[in-house]
């Protein structure tokens, strides 16, 4: 008997708690930022299960069915959901293959530019004087030319030494977006220098690089995984941005940026569906990194978070 | 203060000659320049002589020399598109560039200040909500898409204004719109978020407890200091709103340097890109530089060292 009532005591112990945990992961659940994920899916579906999601041959041009409208307007049809490009292929699939580009390119990018910058940021704060003072100078000149600017020079010059494919783009981004990292690294690094804990790191003799990499750089993660987030979202607008003047994808290939430049000679013949889908998926894809951005720097903020449990308190 | 002045001009140099380290490198990353500056077919009797001409036989820190020398002296060279002066064909496009960035510039510091000042002041209502939406809109949407699509509706479709080319205002309409959307976001999002801070501060408290009209509050008060972080990033704006001109002013054909930019890149013109990029950025350098000394006068908080 009494055994046994220590057994049904440890049974509903076991099942509170597990209770407790099924709400917990329904309260995480309807906390999971579904605006942004919702407008990230089409990019990482697209792009992860491209081929198998192809209507039609994405290359196959075919001039008979040139410039259909979309499926629900006069002239579509439902094999073309929605509606052919200005060489008659499919523009759903043209979209779809697109996003493959643009994955790459921004996930790379946001890598190399991030490491590139989270480097010179901490070195710059960690170090202070003179390699300071050096590295500052560098992120001067870089934001004195317009971003742009400095992603078209970077990424034509390397497509006319011979580096084909995406790597162009992928390295003008690198070159051309890793300053805000180093501005934001190195202020974050400038006040945790001064802690506690890093000053005892160095009594027990811990070397400088130790310190950079065991003390500072996992005080600086939180604010990275919120930068690279928006970052993502400006890898893609420059992406797209490259695409749509001549730089970036190359055709046979596309991405979005290049179908609307592409399309851009035929909207005066009222084509519009070909800009139109393009760019609207490029806003809401930037739109999404945007969001989830903010929504980490508050989801990893302890200060944020006190506050909105004060605020949903009151 | 002099030596703070004198900091900040020699940090502009200091910059430009980044600047110049840059575009320099970038010429010489695809390879041979005499080969991209020279006319296309040329023999290599001519290629020999250009290289003599423009010291490319010297070595590399001899060249950027020469190259940093003839820049000061505005010669960047003679354009492989248009064979003509670099110099000469730049400072034909500057004025349109000028109106056009002007316009926008003006407008979408104006439209952004008024839309952040009125979204912080009624916050949590529908303007805050409309206002905020479009900053995150403003931010998403790509310049060059928002340009195409407003060509679709208001000329393609409702016949209302030009596609492209310069004229008078209905000409720039259009354009204006599409290169000052992003600015009108950015300075939104920016004086919203400091003017918040600015009404919570102490010393506008005080200012109310003395009686003041909520509209001298917010105007005298408040405004100036809530618009200093909008000011600093003057230079920023600048380099921004260039970048969003090369997009607009290729899609609606406007003759000015953003688009040379773009056919410059394209044809890979390398005296013409590096000038326009040297000339950008010293007006972006240029910008911050009166910023910094624009502080000296308005902010006795800052003190210089």
């Amino acid at each position: 008997m009494k055994s046994g009532g220590v057994k049904t005591e440890i049974s509903r112990g076991s099942l509170n708690r597990y209770r407790i945990e099924v709400a917990r992961i329904g309260q995480w659940l309807t906390r999971l930022p579904f605006i942004p994920i919702i407008c990230l899916l089409p990019l990482f579906v697209f792009g992860i299960f491209g081929p198998l999601l192809y209507l039609h041959d994405p290359h196959a041009p075919n001039l008979l069915i040139a410039m259909q409208s979309p499926a629900w307007m006069a002239g579509g049809n439902w094999a073309y959901p929605l509606g052919t490009d200005q060489v008659g292929r499919d523009l759903l699939t043209r979209l779809i293959e697109g996003a493959r580009s643009s994955l790459i390119v921004a996930i790379f990018g946001v890598l190399f530019s991030g490491l590139l910058g989270i480097f010179l940021g901490i070195l710059a704060g960690f170090a202070g004087g003179k390699t300071d003072n050096f590295i500052m100078r560098i992120v001067d000149t870089f934001m004195a030319i317009p971003q742009i600017f400095l992603m078209l020079i970077i990424a034509a010059a390397l497509r006319r030494a011979g580096i084909l494919g995406l790597t162009p783009i992928i390295i003008a981004i690198a070159i051309s977006m890793w300053v805000p990292y180093a501005r934001m690294v190195r202020g974050e690094t400038l006040s945790l220098k001064q802690r506690e804990f890093v000053a005892l790191a160095r009594v027990t003799g811990c070397s400088s690089r130790r310190i950079m990499l065991k003390h500072i750089f996992p005080g600086v993660i939180n604010i990275i995984v919120v930068m690279a987030t928006t970052q993502l979202g400006g890898a893609i607008m420059a992406e797209a941005g490259m695409s749509f003047l001549g730089v970036g994808v190359q055709p046979p290939n596309t991405a979005w940026g290049l179908m609307i430049s592409e399309s851009n000679k035929y909207i005066t013949s009222g084509a519009w569906w070909i800009p139109t889908f393009a760019g609207i998926l490029i806003t809401i894809t930037i739109l999404g990194s945007n969001l989830l951005g903010d929504w980490l720097r508050d989801a990893l903020d302890p200060r944020t978070r006190q506050a909105m449990k004060k605020i949903k308190r009151n | 203060m002099r030596r703070y002045i004198l900091t900040r001009i020699l940090l502009g140099v200091i910059t430009l000659i980044g600047v110049s380290i840059i575009v320099f490198v970038a010429a010489r990353l695809s390879g041979d320049v005499a080969r991209l500056m020279a006319p296309a077919n040329a023999s290599q009797e001519v290629l020999e002589a250009f290289r003599a001409k423009y010291g490319l036989d010297q070595p590399i820190p001899i060249q950027y020399f020469i190259f940093v020398r003839d820049a000061l002296r505005g010669d960047f060279g003679t354009s492989i598109a248009f064979n003509r002066p670099v110099m000469e064909i730049v400072m034909g496009r500057i004025p349109a560039t000028m109106e056009l960035g002007f316009a926008s510039f003006i407008l979408g510091n104006l439209l952004g200040i008024l839309l952040g000042i009125v979204s912080a002041i009624k916050r949590g209502t529908w303007l805050d909500w409309g206002s905020t939406t479009f900053s995150l809109f403003g931010q998403a949407i790509p310049g060059f898409w928002l340009a195409i699509m407003l060509m679709l509706i208001f000329s393609v479709t409702l016949h209302w204004l030009p596609t492209s080319g310069i004229g008078g205002i209905k000409h720039l309409i259009l354009p204006v719109i599409a290169t000052s959307w992003f600015t009108t976001a950015f300075v939104l999002r920016v004086t919203r978020s400091s003017m918040l801070d600015v009404l919570d501060s102490e010393y506008v408290k005080l200012a109310r407890l003395k009686g003041n009209s909520e509209y001298k509050v917010i105007f005298k008060h408040a405004l100036r200091n809530a618009l200093i972080p909008v000011v600093t990033m003057a230079g920023m704006q600048l380099a921004m709103l260039i970048g969003g001109l090369a997009f607009t002013e290729t899609v609606f054909s406007w003759p000015g340097i953003g688009i040379l930019m773009v056919t410059s890149i394209n044809a890979l013109d390398y005296p013409m890109i590096q000038a326009i990029t040297l000339i950008v950025s010293a007006s972006v350098v240029l910008i911050n530089l009166f910023v910094d000394l624009l502080f000296v006068v308005i902010d006795p908080r800052i003190k210089y060292e």
